[in-house]
């Protein structure tokens, strides 16, 4: 194209590309089609003869199934209810049942008249949490924040000082039992978890087969017969009286075989580090420990995430196993409020109750791993 | 891989054999109950009417007040029991292993288990056994008449083997809906899913009394199938722990057949019956004889009450279940409690 002359204004420049524009705006689909409410449902559910079927296939679905279930969660539920006659006589959920057994749900075993312990127990450690999910506080104190909140809800729950009574582990049980299962589980298993991976791609043969066989071994057995071996045949092998603490005995138990399935999902992020990075951090002159602790795991641990995440959420739930060892997790609890037999009809109810609490701290695990990941995703585009 | 974890397996049977050979000579339980001032006491891990935490978390229970009957008698304080629940798989080696003192977890009496497992029974606190429950419009009369019936019984129990067994015995034709858990058994039945339901006794009368939409609908076979002696357990090798645990049971038996409760109980200590002064001590020997306060009884009746009491309190017609007494009435009146004399 030849230059324009220079007495040319910009107007006359404008004006003559606007012709063209001018057609195609004539063979464009009329507005409706887009925006529009129709529109939108028109591409994405009637787009094809078989989407179309699927839609149709869904709301009915929906239809069918969405009204009663509201019907009998919510309208025709009784809320409150001392005789459990009332929940007999109506069509709907009895969320009466949870009205008069929450406490024991909840709490378990513990003193009835020390509830107030486990709830603060619990309450610190969800706003612990809820303060380290934010990136803004991951500073040195936050390490200090933790040591107190473990500090003071292992105050709480055993007691024993500052006139608290001593309560014992064996009396502890619900919703903080399972948190501490499913915490120190957690705690415990990542560090063994990413020594036991490394351990695996190690050059020594005796710390290769070491792992290895830990691995192996315990990759063998479900975890119920872990906690079982824990609970049946630990005690035939102590001396008579001496007995390990229950609790310790399934924390153990959870532990080791949480810890081997991590190592293999923290094997699977080392192996999908290029070989560059282990040569340029040789090149560079870095130990071992140093190539590891500063190449190595921070990407592979990222790389790591949703596997590793998904084996907190599979442990998180595995933890209702410890029934096996007679400990009364949250969901022991809810079955063990069904004895009474009034109320044994409203099992929905009470397996509802229990299936929503694990609901809320699994979804919340699933969604801020997400929230991680995006995370660290922006920061290796900016580098 | 295989032959590694075999010759653990094999090994780890080897060990417990050995070891629970051993714990047949210590010994010492009830030294070690008085010295630690409580008693660990197996129980179920929830079974409404037999040990059961209610909502506040404290244990009620037939089963339950054996602990507690065991604890005032020795200890003199039917609360200082620390509760233990077991599966029905951890049961026994918790009391092989020393980790419990005794076990009041409806446990059925049975030869192995009386000798090869390195257990001693006590006395039996709940006599149940196998029956059938149907529905009254079906016009059965009795377990025999079932042939062709479907019978909606729990998957992986006795109760699944007993019932194979009778039909079998009785040359009957067996349609049987196996079902894994217990709550979705008596929904199949109630659904109408079996003609027929099987289980304890016991747990159809509370599923007749709580699960049925008409109870009155619905009738327990006359015939009894299997023979369910559940009891109280110790281990081998503290023959007077056993002594203990038999008598503070049998003291409450002893105080219903005599007529005492927890109310008259301090009224009865003026009675003039040689036998209850001898019971509550009154009459001082008893207690020395097996090493405890002549207080024992006393206690027991005091804290935890009489048989019948208990009975009625946590499965009898006073209580949820609403089990009639049957096999467990005295022998006095008809039933198979009856104990040796106190004397």
């Amino acid at each position: 194209m030849s230059q324009p002359p220079v007495t040319q204004t910009p107007d006359e420049i404008f004006a003559r590309e606007e012709e063209p524009v001018d057609g195609l705006h004539k063979e464009e689909a009329p507005p409706r089609a887009r925006g529009s409410v129709l529109g939108w449902m028109q591409a994405n559910l009637f787009s094809s003869i078989p989407n179309t079927l699927v839609t149709i296939a869904c709301a009915a679905l929906l239809v069918i199934t969405v009204p009663p279930l509201i019907q009998w969660a919510f309208v025709e539920a009784v809320w409150s209810a001392a005789d459990p006659a009332q929940c007999r006589a109506a069509e709907g959920a009895c969320w009466a049942l949870i009205e008069q057994k929450h406490r024991f749900i909840l709490f378990g075993l513990y003193p009835f008249d020390e509830h107030w312990r486990p709830l603060l127990a619990v309450a610190l450690f969800v706003i612990a949490i809820a303060v380290s999910c934010f990136p803004g506080f991951w500073r040195p104190w936050l390490a200090v924040l933790w040591v107190c909140t473990l500090g003071i809800c292992a105050l709480l729950m055993w007691g024993g000082i500052l006139g608290l009574t001593f309560v014992e582990t064996e009396r502890w049980g619900g919703l903080p039992l399972t948190l501490i299962l499913a915490a120190v589980g957690i705690v415990c298993a990542f560090p063994i978890s990413i020594v036991l991976a490394l351990g695996r791609r190690s050059e020594m043969p005796a710390v290769r087969a070491l792992s290895v066989g830990f691995i192996e071994l315990i990759r063998g057995v479900p975890l119920i017969s872990v906690l079982f071996m824990a609970s049946v045949m630990v005690p035939l092998f102590l001396p008579e009286g001496v007995t390990v603490n229950k609790l310790l005995r399934a924390l153990i138990g959870i532990v080791l075989f949480t810890a081997a399935y991590l190592a293999e999902a923290v094997r699977g992020g080392l192996q999908s580090i290029p070989r560059g990075q282990f040569e340029a951090a040789d090149a560079l002159g870095l130990s071992y420990w140093q190539k590891t602790v500063l190449i190595i795991l921070p990407q592979a641990l990222k790389i790591a995430i949703p596997p590793i995440v998904n084996q907190f959420i599979s442990m998180f739930k595995d933890t209702s196993l410890v029934i096996i060892i007679g400990l009364f997790d949250l969901l022991t609890t809810a079955k063990t409020a069904l004895t009474d037999p009034p109320w044994r009809p409203f099992y929905v109810e009470s397996y509802l109750f229990a299936g929503l609490i694990y609901w809320a701290f699994s979804f919340f695990m699933s969604r801020y791993s997400l929230f991680l990941e995006r995370r660290l995703e922006a920061g290796a585009k900016r580098a | 891989m295989e032959d590694r974890l075999r010759a653990f397996v094999t090994s780890s049977i080897i060990a417990i054999a050995l070891l629970a050979g051993s714990q047949a000579q210590a010994g010492a339980t009830f030294d070690a109950v008085k010295a630690r001032g409580e008693l660990v006491c197996g129980v179920h891990t929830g079974l409404f009417g037999f040990a059961a935490p209610d909502d506040k978390g404290v244990w009620k229970g037939l089963d339950v007040d054996m602990c507690r009957a065991v604890a005032a008698s020795v200890l003199g304080n039917a609360g200082k029991v620390r509760y233990v629940p077991l599966s029905a798989q951890a049961r026994l080696t918790a009391l092989q292993s020393g980790e419990i003192d005794m076990l009041a977890r409806n446990t059925t009496w049975t030869l192995t288990r009386d000798t090869a497992n390195g257990l001693n029974f006590t006395n039996v606190n709940y006599y149940d056994g196998q029956g059938f429950m149907v529905r009254k419009s079906v016009g059965v009369k009795g377990a025999k008449e079932l042939s062709g019936a479907t019978v909606c019984v729990q998957t992986g129990t006795t109760t699944e083997l007993n019932l194979a067994d009778y039909f079998r015995a009785n040359k009957l034709e067996l349609k049987p809906v196996t079902i894994e858990k217990y709550e979705e058994v008596t929904a199949a039945y109630f659904a109408g899913r079996c003609d027929a339901i099987t289980s304890d006794v016991s747990q159809l009368a509370a599923v007749r009394a709580n699960d049925a939409p008409t109870p009155a609908d619905h009738v327990i076979l006359p015939e009894i199938i299997s023979k369910e002696p559940l009891a109280v357990v110790v281990r081998h090798g503290d023959d007077q722990w056993f002594d203990v645990v038999k008598w503070s049971i049998a003291s409450m038996v002893e105080a219903e057949e005599k007529g005492l409760t927890s109310a008259n109980v301090d009224a009865a200590l003026s009675s003039p019956d040689p036998t209850v002064k001898r019971l509550l001590g009154v009459t001082p020997g008893m207690g020395a004889a097996l090493g405890l306060d002549e207080k024992w009884a006393y206690n027991v009746i005091k804290q935890v009450g009489n048989y019948g009491e208990s009975f009625e309190r946590n499965v009898g017609m006073g209580s949820k279940l609403q089990l009639p007494r049957g096999l467990n009435a005295l022998w006095t009146q008809g039933g198979l409690m009856y104990t040796a004399p106190i004397r």
